[in-house]
């Protein structure tokens, strides 16, 4: 189980790194952590010609904050985000999430804008920064653009970058004071694929009521508006949850089962005090 | 008691190099020259192998069967009547029999140049139907594995001890059980380093396992070299179970290889290696019924088990053994007296399970306690109390139960209900009258298990092992500064043997274990010995140390005596010194009497000298019998299925303990792989025999948080036939959780009409056993 040989570059800006995926036409990997990528290229499975380390380039790694969100750099690290380095309030759902995402060892080098480009339908990331609402800044040749979390992830391990392009960095939105986060997740041990996923964003302040369902096959079942999941009491409608997840494919009972659950959790967790 | 002689909790002297990164394993070892070694192995389970196409331009360093003339296959076939032969070629010939199959070896100066080149090995194969299901392989018209047999069966043993009718009993329970084909997991994975040494004119194989001796022996006969041809060296090994007890296809093609290129090899397994291609083990069906009487009595057990034990017979455990285990020691300790079973070993297109701590037993304890649960649940008692009906008492030990099994000693009914006591199973039954606050259900479960450890010559003769222990040898020298040397030819694989050992040779000796080394792993350097597996090495090893100290302390106690100017019958050693009434000399000063000053010893003093090797046999060899009783809490989560041990209690009697603190080590680190066994690991293939995990993402073990605190408590009663009452007991944390796992499982999930038998007990298999049940109980109100 080694790599197959590559050659290997680090990119010293956004330009750079978009220059070198140019010349590359299409054989090249970007890497930051490479706490999925590296599996895959000892197994073989991934096979890239070029491998191209963003994590020397600063702008990737830096935060800033403003009134109403926060930016935070593609190659900052899962155990920073653990570990509270974030400026301002508001954002406390990242730091819970962090802390349960595999090991140590993996949240030490294992980066936010990593694990989301690697779209893994049961990464932590993938679910909850859909459903914190949050927006990809993307680099590339032509420019800049941003896109929201939920159609930045087209489906399992696919993402919408073009060719050339690099997710610089996540923006997320801030929670007000009232707001109410919820997540959950199914699964037996650290470091395991989830079985089920859930997250629940409540900020009434900001007109936010929105639920995703995560480690599917595909890309996350993203409920806009939770609502229509509660019954006018405001339990939940399992019913509708269990017709909801049919129809995006959920066709295991056993699944629906364990999904029903999370997101349970999660709603419980995110209902307003 | 010496503080740091037999039953002392002193600190393992190996784990100063082990926790400071200092161990040296096979992937510490460099050399000038060392190439290494990658495979091609079969990509599918059962084909016909036409050709092998090695690219010209790596023609010289791609080896195949053809280059491997003169070399024999590893044919493990234990002189036991009908048993199938099979010849496993250390290289593909003709056909391909599992996923894995080594059929090309590949060599570069780097392991992913070796890869690159395996890479461009094409290979010709006519795939042929594969039978994966050790049940399936039974029904005739099922493909076979190896043509000329006829059938897929290895080997069948019987047993049949049937005196009664028991077709009008009050009980009978049947019950179907399945243990998952899981993986071994060692730390340090197997590796092997081959070189000529040309200044001691041998091939020189450093492989991490836990018997070179038995390397040795196994590579003479595939190479056709003799055993001075061979020397063996086994480092620092990194966790064996079982798994580092074998012969391997990859030392007997490093072995070869080295001979024909002339400079140092290695290969070191990787991961995927070792999950699809080597370490399989555990996989056993149980078809069990138990007859009892009204009140809990048992009467009778019948069995028909099948293990799926692979496509060859790995040398020299044959794949005969977890069958004949199941056949022998199914009957565990419950005394009773019809008893029939048949057990088969099935061939199937998978690689060979090996034997893995605690071998079958934890299947057998699984089966047999399923039965005890069944048989309260029919009887209306609790599960302990039949278990206790069914007990051997303490005042008719030592016991021979119906298969003539010979308990040594202890009083098995005390160790199950300190366990009951210490579980709390009381207080349980008193909290699942309530409702859990978090919606999850709580049960409880318990298992008791006898370990038959450390067996001698005649049990493992019976069995056919092709290479039977007999007496075990120790070397124990005093050196010339009076310090002591001990060499012994079992090998610690992690069982602190460098400690252990050198507390034997303190307790009789009475110098510092810190001037103790214990020596092994080195063919030139070490007894002969079939090492370290079954549980056997503190029982024969510790005892082997101990007599050839007692010889040492005797000849220094005649040159001490002397040198004290007084009788023999009047000096004793002790305290690392000859001793006479109120005078002494040192040890040391006898050692260096004996080699430096010998001018002042007389002529005639005995010339054998302070270096002794002898030999120990238990008194008795039928194998020791440790037990225990385990015991678990756990909650079940019925909105997702996911298991939470709450507690875990194990109450267990191994006779003397020569080191406390590493026996509980071996108690806790077994009860982890136990439950890994019952709740987490599963070694998957598809129907074509393609193993579906291949890194440790999709093999799950259990990790730190999973493995509760576990509480241990010791009984020591002595083994009437051994060395200070020592008994074996490696493997018994590995034998009792499934059982004691999956009765409180059963347990929680009773009033739901639930229960689930088939290993793992991952969420799913608990979700879909409860909306079974569900189904079962509510078919009318399915599409309310």
């Amino acid at each position: 189980m080694k790599p197959a040989a590559f050659d290997f570059v680090r990119a010293t800006s956004v330009a750079d790194a978009s220059r070198y995926l140019k010349e590359a036409g299409g054989t090249a990997r970007l890497v930051a952590g490479g706490q999925s990528l590296g599996p895959m290229l000892n197994l073989r499975l991934a096979r890239p010609t070029l491998l191209i380390d963003i994590t020397g380039i600063a702008e990737l790694s830096e935060v800033s904050e403003t009134d109403d969100a926060i930016i935070i750099g593609a190659c900052v690290t899962t155990a920073n985000i653990e570990d509270g380095r974030l400026p301002g309030r508001g954002f406390e759902p990242l730091a819970a999430v962090a802390a349960n995402i595999a090991y140590r060892a993996v949240r030490n080098r294992g980066t936010i804008g990593g694990s989301f480009c690697h779209a893994d339908p049961a990464a932590d990331w993938v679910t909850a920064l859909c459903a914190l609402g949050a927006e990809c800044l993307i680099a590339g040749e032509s420019g800049k653009r941003s896109l929201p979390a939920h159609e930045f992830i087209r489906g399992a391990y696919d993402n919408a970058l073009a060719p050339n392009e690099v997710l610089a960095a996540i923006k997320i939105p801030r929670m007000s004071s009232r707001g109410r986060w919820g997540y959950h997740k199914v699964c037996r041990k650290a470091g395991e694929f989830a079985m089920a996923m859930a997250a629940v964003l409540h900020d009434s302040d900001r007109d936010v009521f929105r639920a995703v369902i995560g480690a599917t096959h595909g890309k996350p079942i993203l409920l806009a508006d939770a609502r229509v999941l509660q019954r006018a009491d405001r339990s939940l409608d399992t019913s509708a949850i269990d017709r909801a997840l049919e129809s995006h494919g959920i066709t295991n009972s056993l699944s629906r089962r364990q999904q029903l659950a999370a997101l349970a959790r999660a709603f419980a967790q995110a209902r307003p005090q | 008691m010496a503080t740091s002689g037999i039953g002392a909790s002193v600190l393992r002297k190996e784990d100063d190099r082990f926790l400071r990164g200092r161990g040296q394993y096979v992937g510490d070892f460099r050399m000038p020259g060392m190439q290494e070694v990658a495979f091609v192995r079969s990509p599918v389970a059962h084909a016909r192998l036409k050709q092998v196409h090695i690219p010209e331009r790596f023609r010289g360093a791609v080896f195949t069967a053809d280059d491997l003339v003169g070399i024999n296959p590893i044919v493990s076939a234990p002189p036991l009547k009908g048993f199938r032969r099979s010849a496993e070629p250390i290289l593909a010939t003709g056909k391909v029999r599992f996923v894995g199959e080594m059929i090309a070896m590949c060599v570069a100066s780097t392991r992913a140049e070796a890869e690159d080149i395996a890479d461009a090995v094409a290979l010709d194969l006519d795939e042929l139907p594969a039978v994966t299901d050790m049940l399936a392989a039974c029904e005739s018209g099922s493909p076979l594995v190896h043509e000329e047999w006829g059938d897929n069966v290895f080997v069948e043993f019987s047993e049949n001890v049937w005196t009664d009718d028991l077709r009008e009993t009050a009980i009978e329970v049947r019950k179907s059980i399945r243990t998952a084909r899981h993986c071994m997991f060692p730390m340090e994975g197997r590796g092997v380093l081959a070189y000529r040494d040309e200044r001691l004119r041998n091939l020189t194989l450093v492989t991490s396992t836990q018997f070179p001796n038995c390397v040795q022996t196994g590579l003479s006969e595939c190479l056709g070299l003799t055993h001075g041809d061979i020397r063996v060296i086994s480092p620092d090994v990194g966790g064996g179970f079982g798994y580092k007890g074998l012969l391997c296809r990859e030392e007997v093609a490093l072995a070869w290889l080295a001979l024909r290129v002339g400079h140092p090899v290695r290969w070191l397994e990787d991961c995927r290696e070792h999950l699809a291609a080597n370490a399989n083990c555990r996989e056993h069906h149980y078809e069990i019924t138990g007859y009892a009487s009204a009140d809990g009595k048992l009467l009778g057990i019948e069995c028909i088990a099948h293990v799926d034990a692979g496509a060859y017979s790995s040398y020299p455990v044959s794949s005969s053994v977890e069958a004949a285990q199941i056949a022998n020691l199914l009957p565990g300790p419950y005394v009773f007296a019809n008893y029939r079973c048949r057990a088969l070993a099935v061939a199937t297109n998978k690689c060979p399970i090996i034997p893995y701590r605690g071998v079958a037993r934890s299947g057998i304890c699984l089966a047999i306690e399923a039965v005890m649960d069944a048989v309260a649940q029919e009887a209306g008692l609790e599960p302990h109390e039949v278990r206790l009906r069914n007990m051997v008492q303490p005042e008719q030990m030592p016991f021979d139960n119906l298969l003539g099994k010979h308990f040594d000693s202890g009083d098995h009914p005390e160790c199950l209900r300190r366990a009951v006591e210490a579980i709390g199973a009381q207080q349980i039954r008193e909290r699942q009258k309530q409702a859990e606050p978090d919606g999850r259900r709580i049960g409880v479960g318990i298992s008791f298990f006898v370990e038959q450890g450390a067996h001698g010559t005649a049990v493992l003769a019976s069995w056919g092992r092709p290479i039977v222990p007999g007496y075990e040898q120790a070397q124990v020298k005093l050196t010339a500064d009076g310090e002591v040397e001990i060499h012994v030819g079992t090998h610690s694989h992690g069982q602190g043997h460098e400690t252990t050992y050198a507390q034997v040779a303190h307790e009789i000796l009475g110098v510092d274990i810190d001037k103790i080394k214990v020596i092994q792993g080195d063919t030139l350097y070490i007894p002969y010995s079939t090492a370290t597996w079954g549980s056997r090495s503190m029982v024969h090893g510790g005892g082997a140390v101990a007599r050839a100290s007692r010889l040492l302390a005797q000849r220094a106690a005649q040159i001490g005596a002397w040198l004290l100017q007084t009788d023999i019958e009047k000096v004793h050693v002790a305290e690392g010194k000859v001793v006479a009434g109120d005078s002494s000399i040192t040890l040391r000063e006898v050692a260096r009497a004996w080699y430096l000053q010998p001018q002042n010893l007389p002529v005639g003093v005995d010339s054998g000298g302070l270096d002794i090797t002898a030999g120990y046999r238990a008194e008795r060899d039928s194998g020791t019998f440790t037990y225990a009783a385990h015991a678990a809490v756990v909650a079940i989560d019925p909105a997702t299925g996911v298991v939470e041990i709450l507690d875990y209690v194990v109450v267990e009697d191994g006779g003397t303990l020569v080191n406390p603190m590493i026996v509980d080590g071996q108690i806790c680190g077994g009860t982890a792989q136990g439950i890994g066994t019952c709740l987490y690991e599963a070694m998957p293939f598809d129907a074509q025999g393609q193993p579906l995990a291949s890194t440790m993402l999709d093999y799950m073990l259990p990790g730190a948080p999973e493995v509760p605190d576990i509480r241990v408590e010791h009984m020591q009663t002595p083994s009437p036939y051994t060395e200070f009452g020592i008994k074996g007991l490696g493997e018994g944390g590995a034998v009792g959780p499934p059982a004691a796992i999956v009765s409180a499982v059963n347990d929680a999930l009773r009033p739901l009409n639930v229960e689930v038998l088939d290993l793992p007990l991952t969420p799913e298999r608990i979700l879909a056993a409860i909306e079974a049940a569900a189904a079962r109980t509510q078919p009318q109100d399915a599409h309310a």
